[in-house]
């Protein structure tokens, strides 16, 4: 099985009309068993097509065509515009929604997160590149084109969860080429406020039975790794956790911010150091270069089943 | 990005909160005027971004306005923590019953600003909260809800505060929490709030950071403050390698090479992207390497924009050769970072095979890449080689040629 999606998810496009958005759609329908997108939004481009997906100028007339409930959206819309096209998914009864776009100001990101909540639907991202499961579906830019992304991952027993998205095809090549296959990889965004942290995510592939194991890569910045240590502790996980924890330099420059939004290092907690002590604490194993994570991962799943 | 404590309070004054009777100045003959203005006993403050003023000696008390202007001037000379003062805020010495902290921020776990409130101010709130955790209040509040005063009344209520400071405290805590909202702050705090003698309460000092996304929304105020767009207010100033960085960036449109950080290594690094970049600084400095800075490629950027970064980097005194290096590609495109860094190689008459230590980009396009790097012998890697193990190869050869 799968979290998030399957080879039955029917999700749109926002913002389909855009030139990453067209290369993104392409992608989505060559992998794998080809995704189920059935429309794409762009205000003012009603009765067009992008690689034969047929374009509406809102949600409510995608959701009209389709005649049934839409599953998800990946909105691909520039930052102003994000918040608007995420209400707009939600409110026509979406319910997991992959946001593409990066620079959004934290009190949009904030309001999106809080309006999905009460309406009971998720939000992946923003500043991600979306879900994949090896060889079905793949919701979102994550892994390329179909051809590069099929080299990368396949299918098996292990969660990747990701703040970097091209850090989750690195990680999961790396599976690949020692024979671990990936449950589901999800590439959850760099941003300091997201839709699903890791601890968010947990649950589901705690029930997901495919999954033996789950990968994540870290940053400094944040209180995230804090939060899955106490699920990890609190909840008595049946997965084991390898994590890899990048930019480990920036300990030595606090208020400086690297690589992502979300990194900036405002307080002990947020710090690498501070960060691996924690993992560590709950369990978790941290490798110190990616080359040793299948080896650390094989091991882990081992003493799980020993 | 960080406001100085003076533009911090003008922002509070504006919002409604009372402050003191300020002013700000960069001239020690003006800090006089203001002080004999103000009238009574005042305090000089230096306005650097930096904390650790008062240790410094970068806070001042002055009876007179004479005594005013001689402080001003030593404060104005004074570099703290590395920095130089934008100025002076000459600040009416109030007479203070008892000081209160109240701060709003965002808390990422639970997705809502927080107010945190305490009887307890004018130290750092961290300390109160470990040494008396029962004088401080927090109270998260709802993104789309509007915000509503029983939510100020509540935190505020917690600590144990009631009567009329209770009262009183509530709309400049809803003033605060609104503020954090609208002006798009990632930190709005008032530390300390002082309770005056006559019982009124007064903005004592300021402290807001405001999200570098949201910067754009604020035009007006950036402006009348005058702030300049270019103004990072980053925990240092800008370099001008960092700027000649932002200038690449700014070339075209198309993806992003840049995010320049200035190291003072041999090894020029033309990396990415954002997490790749964090893992590939990390690698070349466990390997032993010393880099000369740290960038961040992403997005696909165009071939001139590439060679634009990787000739920068190439350029800078102490550079002996770049390693290119991403994690594993799936939008840019390893063909057009090869043509770039190649190109900045030969516009700058740089053999391509001596200069580029390695280039590691895995991914999309990668054969029609080899191929190009193939013909001016660069030695490449593909993803069978991992990050830190194309750091490694790039720190020995380095290690070599020195």
């Amino acid at each position: 099985m799968s979290i998030l999606v399957n080879e039955n998810t029917t999700f749109i496009v926002q913002g389909i009309t855009g030139r990453e958005a067209v290369n993104l759609t392409r992608e989505c329908l060559d992998y794998g068993k080809g995704a189920k997108v059935v429309g794409g939004v762009t205000p003012g481009r009603l009765g067009r097509e992008v690689h034969g997906v047929p374009v509406f100028d809102t949600v409510a007339q995608a959701v009209a065509h389709h005649g049934s409930p839409i599953d998800g959206s990946v909105v691909t819309v520039p930052p102003a515009f994000t918040k608007d096209a995420v209400f707009e998914a939600i409110e026509n009864g979406i319910k997991l929604i992959v946001i593409v776009t990066e620079r959004i100001p934290r009190r949009d990101v904030a309001q999106m997160v809080e309006l999905a909540t009460l309406r009971g639907a998720r939000i992946i991202g923003p500043n991600c590149l979306g879900i994949i499961v090896p060889d079905v579906v793949k919701m979102g830019g994550i892994g390329g084109p179909a051809k590069d992304a099929a080299k990368s991952y396949t299918p098996g027993s292990v969660g990747v969860i990701s703040r970097s998205g091209g850090m989750t095809t690195e990680m999961s090549s790396t599976l690949t080429a020692a024979g671990l296959g990936q449950s589901t990889a999800v590439s959850i965004g760099g941003d300091a406020i997201i839709g699903s942290s890791y601890a968010e995510l947990m649950p589901l592939f705690e029930a997901d039975e495919q999954t033996e194991a789950i990968v994540i890569y870290t940053e400094p910045g944040g209180r995230m790794e804090a939060e899955l240590a106490k699920w990890v502790t609190d909840n008595n996980s049946r997965l084991p956790i390898v994590a890899f924890m990048a930019g480990r330099f920036m300990d030595e420059m606090p208020g400086m911010s690297f690589g992502h939004a979300g990194t900036i290092v405002e307080g002990k907690e947020d710090t690498a150091t501070e960060k691996i002590a924690r993992l560590a604490e709950a369990g978790i194993v941290v490798a110190e270069e990616i080359a040793e994570i299948p080896e650390l991962v094989k091991q882990a799943i081992a003493k799980r089943k020993g | 990005m960080r406001f100085f404590e003076y533009e911090a309070r003008e922002i509070v004054k504006r919002a409604g909160i009372p402050v003191t009777d300020f002013g700000f100045t960069r001239d020690a003959a003006e800090a006089k005027e203001i002080a004999a203005r103000i009238g009574g006993p005042t305090v000089i403050k230096s306005q650097v971004l930096s904390g650790g003023r008062m240790k410094a000696g970068g806070v001042q008390f002055a009876d007179t306005p004479e005594e005013a202007q001689t402080h001003a001037e030593n404060v104005l000379k004074l570099e703290i923590n590395g920095q130089m003062p934008r100025g002076i805020l000459v600040d009416p010495k109030a007479d203070i019953d008892q000081e209160f902290y109240v701060g709003v921020v965002w808390d990422g776990t639970a997705k809502q600003p927080v107010i945190i409130f305490s009887p307890v101010g004018g130290i750092d709130i961290e300390q109160v909260a470990e040494e008396q955790p029962d004088k401080v209040g927090r109270r998260h509040f709802s993104n789309i809800l509007p915000f509503s005063d029983y939510i100020a009344k509540e935190v505020i209520a917690s600590t144990g505060v009631t009567g009329s400071d209770l009262n009183k405290l509530v709309p400049i805590v809803t003033k605060l929490a609104k503020l954090f909202v609208e002006k798009d702050m990632t930190l709005a705090e008032i530390n300390p709030l002082g309770k005056l003698k006559d019982g009124s309460f007064v903005a004592l000092d300021a402290h807001m950071d405001m999200e570098n996304e949201a910067r754009g929304r604020h035009k007006a105020l950036l402006a009348d403050l005058g702030v300049a767009d270019e103004e990072t207010r980053e925990a240092r100033e800008a370099t001008p390698f960092e700027i000649a960085g932002e200038a690449v960036d700014a070339m075209d449109h198309r993806g992003v090479a840049g995010n320049v950080t200035e190291f003072d290594g041999n090894l020029g690094l033309v990396i990415g992207a954002g997490g790749g970049s964090l893992t590939l600084f990390d690698a070349v400095r466990a390997q032993g390497g010393d880099p000369a800075n740290y960038c961040e490629i992403g997005g696909n950027p165009s071939v001139n924009k590439a060679c634009g970064l990787a000739k920068l980097v190439l350029q800078k005194p102490g550079v002996d050769k770049i390693a290119v290096m991403m994690s594993i590609v799936s939008n840019t495109r390893v063909d057009i970072v090869a043509r770039g860094v190649i190109k900045a190689c030969l516009e700058l008459d740089m053999d391509p095979a001596e200069k580029i230590a390695i280039f590691r980009i895995p991914g999309a396009w990668e054969d029609e890449g080899f191929l190009i790097l193939d013909k001016y012998g660069v030695e490449y890697a593909d993803r069978s080689v991992s990050l830190h193990e194309a750091a490694r190869r790039a720190v020995e050869k380095i290690g070599a040629a020195a």
